[in-house]
């Protein structure tokens, strides 16, 4: 392992990156009081320059990212990020521009930010689009949030239960609940879709929204979904689209054709934008026109008769803002710039070949692991190992031995209905070489597993730190360095 | 442009192993009535030269900093970037991995993770800091309702000095809670505290105070702290992080809970985003703070690693009993920020803040010598300030803005009292000679 910056500091050492104060050095206690100055100076890392690039660069080694190999991690969707993409968003008309210069001297992000919307609204099948949520989990309260001004726009108060099928993502009832709502869970059914019968029993007057991903989170579409929006829509409310799975339906189907009413879109997952080790993503989020008046402001409009952009903050319905500013603008030119790249085909081709590798990969890995939910799949899919008592190798000793054979493992233990899960979500970005021996690599450990269970339990073996001690780390948390 | 490795024959090999005889027959369990039977309505896919000019022709639409000279900031600070933190954030082992779930294959975004929050507790002065949230305005949200969370209490005061954005993202996320906001009014650039107990009460979970405010002055965080203390609430401070080389860190100041936007530690403008929500807060505190956490344990051989820790706080885990909703957050960014703080070193930032603290003296000096032009608060300031003028703001940034700058944001768009006030920002960007130059347009001599 690599020491900490604070552990290879030496005082004194520093870098120089300012010109010398070319303006009358004024004693900094005339100019504030002694009770605002700082006393002790901050134990920041005293390196020079080439000091700090070795130990960042060192550091970036330990990692593994999309670049480094196969990232198959069900319902992250990590697809090659173009190199372009970078170099565009770094653009100094993008990167060099500040939220608060004069309207006229920014079309060109408005521009870009308005084509956006438009392309994300008609691959959704949506009114109108706010490029303002941050990130996924951001859109999916921004779109609780509208839904729950619309109802109270209509004097609908008694609406504040928030339906979610127990495979949904984690966030969806932390979202609805961040927004101050009851959340009710209702069963899937043995083909893993939505129990209708416990749907209809949920639904009522309370019924705010239906929370809803589909693929859903097992990769398999959800055929009832007319009848689903059906029973929502008669009950009175509305229906959420999680686009988390987006990747396996554009150009095919659309989410407000299904019958939802707000969408969001993880633009770090579908439309290629780098996941940056957790972040920055972006989550714009889509609405059919009754929910328009209702959006984040500011707004972008188009004047027609000055022929320019506007950030319209008269929006008297609208939900507020959701964050500063207008979103995660660097990651928005990002997904922009990959639209333009593939197009409406493209994008419809970029999920076909998603959908065509998951179905290939879950075909070959089905020979030697169970599928407790059968396919055709969309973009990814669940299986599970077999033989767990008699082997006693469980899905988190499969996902560590994957590591010594060079992959990032599939998501783990998710979704939560199916015990001892792994998710595997391929993309179309792979090619069939990297299927055949990711394919072969888990057969081999289907056979260690039977063979040499210990060799699993170990694992991996060839990393620069073994299995952590998450227990310890939990128990007696240890959350920053400090000075000896 | 296509990022498709598929060969028909590996294409038809593929599916003869899967079983069907084409990738549409994968489609089949979509209802027919459901499909979309026309192409999707987008500008036809582009090779990359072509979207490259397209992006050029766009960017090039705009004005930026390289060719205007920049004297605002109202949340959105143009810094010196050390040209080795985008170096160093274009390795791609970085900005292409995920989450840090597995921690065997990823203990680079982990110790410097680890890194960040120290630099944040040491920044701040408190005991733990998250591994980042989306911007400034959501990280004081996110306080707020830790606040209320720990004290059981429904109301939260908050300076209208806090940033309009922020004040208007916690109004957002709030109303749906029923958590009532007070707003503490302001007087002389600074939150008034001379009429506290009118505002501040044992119903108030937290008195939210920023400083530097939006004006720009340094708040008295010591009394706020104190004050509220008293009461049984919390003090949230919002605080500028590039300042606190000269600044007290909140935390010997009394806050409980220190936020802010780490935009200013060397990340770009880029129109207001992606920024850096930071949080941090006393130990007490730690299990109610929102987001991940980074903690150090040891391996099986004994050796010292770095995992994801105290998760049974987050939602994958907890779901609606979740404190937070957030997942994805800003990892990046708070590399690019531990990067910046690590090449700085202590000299180097405060020698930053110092050239702020200066610079922005002496153009308010500069700038109150013109005729029509006052300083209204004579309270401490950081590296902005408000000035009043005789003349129409919007005059005085339309000749500004003519020849190459642009000046002070018009305060009444937040405050619709202060007709004819402007808030300038002087970063260590700006030169004596700019700044001259800054009061000479201004002073209506092209």
């Amino acid at each position: 392992m690599e020491k900490l910056i604070f552990e290879k500091s030496v005082k004194g050492r520093k870098g120089n990156y300012l010109p010398a104060l070319d303006v009358p050095d004024c004693p900094v206690e005339e100019l504030l009081p002694t009770a605002f100055c700082r006393k002790e100076a901050p134990a920041l890392p005293q390196l020079t320059e080439v000091e700090v690039v070795r130990h960042y660069t060192r550091l970036s080694r330990l990692n593994y990212g999309v670049d480094t190999g196969f990232y198959p991690l069900g319902s992250c969707t990590m697809k090659y990020n173009p190199k372009i993409n970078e170099d565009a968003a770094n653009l100094p008309g993008f990167s060099k521009i500040h939220p608060y210069q004069p309207v006229d001297s920014v079309q060109g992000a408005l521009e870009l930010m308005a084509k956006t919307q438009a392309y994300l609204a008609e691959i959704a099948g949506m009114d109108a689009v706010t490029l303002q949520p941050a990130a996924g989990a951001h859109g999916e309260l921004t779109g609780i949030l509208l839904i729950m001004a619309y109802h109270t726009a209509r004097g609908d108060l008694k609406r504040n239960k928030v339906i979610v099928p127990d495979s949904s993502h984690g966030t969806n009832p932390a979202t609805a609940a961040l927004a101050g709502c009851q959340i009710i869970e209702v069963p899937s059914n043995e083909k893993g879709g939505v129990d209708l019968a416990a749907l209809r029993a949920a639904v009522g007057e309370d019924t705010a929204a239906l929370m809803l991903t589909n693929p859903s989170t097992l990769g398999l579409f959800e055929t009832q979904i007319k009848e689903i929006a059906e029973i929502v829509h008669a009950a009175g409310g509305l229906l959420y689209y999680d686009g988390a799975n987006m990747n396996a339906i554009m150009g095919y189907t659309r989410p407000g054709d299904m019958g939802f009413d707000v969408v969001h879109f993880n633009l770090h997952k579908t439309f290629s934008t780098p996941h940056g080790g957790g972040g920055p993503g972006s989550g714009p989020v889509g609405v059919k026109a009754m929910l328009e008046p209702f959006l984040p402001k500011p707004v972008i409009l188009y004047d027609e008769p000055t022929q320019r952009y506007l950030l319209d903050e008269e929006r008297p319905q609208s939900i507020g803002r959701v964050k500063a500013f207008y979103g995660n603008f660097g990651v928005v030119v990002k997904a922009f710039t990959y639209m333009l790249m593939l197009g409406g085909e493209g994008l419809k081709e970029a999920s076909e070949k998603a959908v065509l590798n998951a179905n290939y990969l879950m075909t070959l890995l089905t020979e030697h692991y169970d599928l407790p939910y059968a396919g055709p799949c969309k973009h990814e899919f669940v299986i599970t190992p077999r033989n767990t008592q008699q082997t006693g190798v469980h899905t988190l000793d499969i996902a560590k031995r994957l590591i010594d054979y060079g992959y990032h493992p599939p998501t783990i233990y998710f979704p939560l209905m199916v015990h001892e899960a792994l998710m595997v979500e391929p993309t179309e970005t792979e090619n069939k070489e990297t299927l055949d021996e990711f394919a072969a690599a888990m057969t081999a450990i289907a056979r260690e597993a039977e063979e040499n269970a210990e060799l699993l339990h170990d694992a991996p073996h060839l990393t620069p730190v073994s299995r952590l001690d998450e227990t310890q780390a939990a128990r007696k948390p240890v959350l920053r360095w400090k000075a000896q | 442009m296509s990022f498709l490795p598929h060969t028909r024959e590996e294409e038809n090999a593929m599916l003869q192993a899967i079983g069907v005889s084409s990738a549409e027959e994968l489609f089949r369990d979509i209802p027919r009535e459901l499909r979309l039977n026309r192409p999707l309505q987008l500008p036809a896919g582009l090779p990359e030269k072509a979207v490259w000019e397209e992006v050029q022709r766009l960017a090039e639409k705009d004005r930026h900093t390289d060719n205007y000279l920049c004297f605002r900031g109202a949340g959105a600070y143009e810094h010196y970037q050390p040209s080795a933190v985008k170096h160093l954030l274009s390795r791609a082992d970085f900005y292409t991995a995920y989450t840090p779930y597995q921690p065997e294959i990823s203990q680079g975004t982990l110790q410097a993770i680890f890194e960040y929050q120290t630099c944040i507790c040491e920044l701040t002065g408190m005991d733990v800091a998250n591994a980042s949230h989306y911007d400034g305005a959501t990280a004081l949200t996110e306080a707020a309702i830790m606040a209320v969370e720990a004290t059981r209490r429904n109301k939260v005061a908050v300076s209208a000095l806090v940033h309009p954005e922020y004040r208007e993202t916690m109004q957002t996320y709030l109303k749906r809670r029923g958590v009532e906001l007070i707003t503490l009014p302001y007087a002389d650039g600074l939150t008034a505290s001379n009429d506290l107990s009118s505002y501040v009460n044992d119903e108030v979970a937290a008195v939210i105070i920023q400083s530097p405010n939006f004006f720009g002055s340094i708040e008295d965080i010591g009394l706020f702290a104190e004050f509220v203390h008293g009461k049984g609430g919390l003090l949230v401070a919002c605080v500028d992080p590039l300042s606190l080389g000269v600044l007290e860190s909140p935390g010997r100041l009394g806050a409980d809970i220190v936020v802010g936007d780490g935009q200013s530690l060397g990340l770009p403008l880029s129109f207001g985003g992606p920024y850096l929500g930071f949080m941090a807060c006393k130990e007490k505190y730690v299990r109610r703070l929102p987001g991940r956490i980074v903690g150090k344990t040891v391996d099986r051989s004994g050796r010292e690693g770095f995992v994801l820790t105290l998760q049974a706080r987050e939602q994958h885990i907890r779901r609606e009993k979740a404190g937070s909703n957030i997942c994805s957050n800003q990892a990046l960014c708070a590399l690019a920020a531990t990067i910046y703080l690590s090449l700085l070193g202590p000299d180097g930032l405060a020698e930053a803040g110092k050239q702020c603290l200066q610079k922005s003296h002496f153009a308010q000096q500069r700038l109150a010598a013109l005729p029509g032009v006052t300083i209204p608060y004579a309270a401490p300031f950081f590296q902005e300030f408000v000035v009043k003028t005789a003349e129409a703001p919007a005059v005085i940034n339309q000749r500004l803005w003519e020849a190459g700058i642009l000046g002070g944001l018009e305060l009444r768009r937040f405050y619709p009292e202060l007709e004819n006030h402007l808030l300038v920002c002087v970063t260590e960007m700006r030169s004596r000679e700019e700044i001259e130059r800054l009061v000479q347009v201004w002073g209506g001599d092209r």
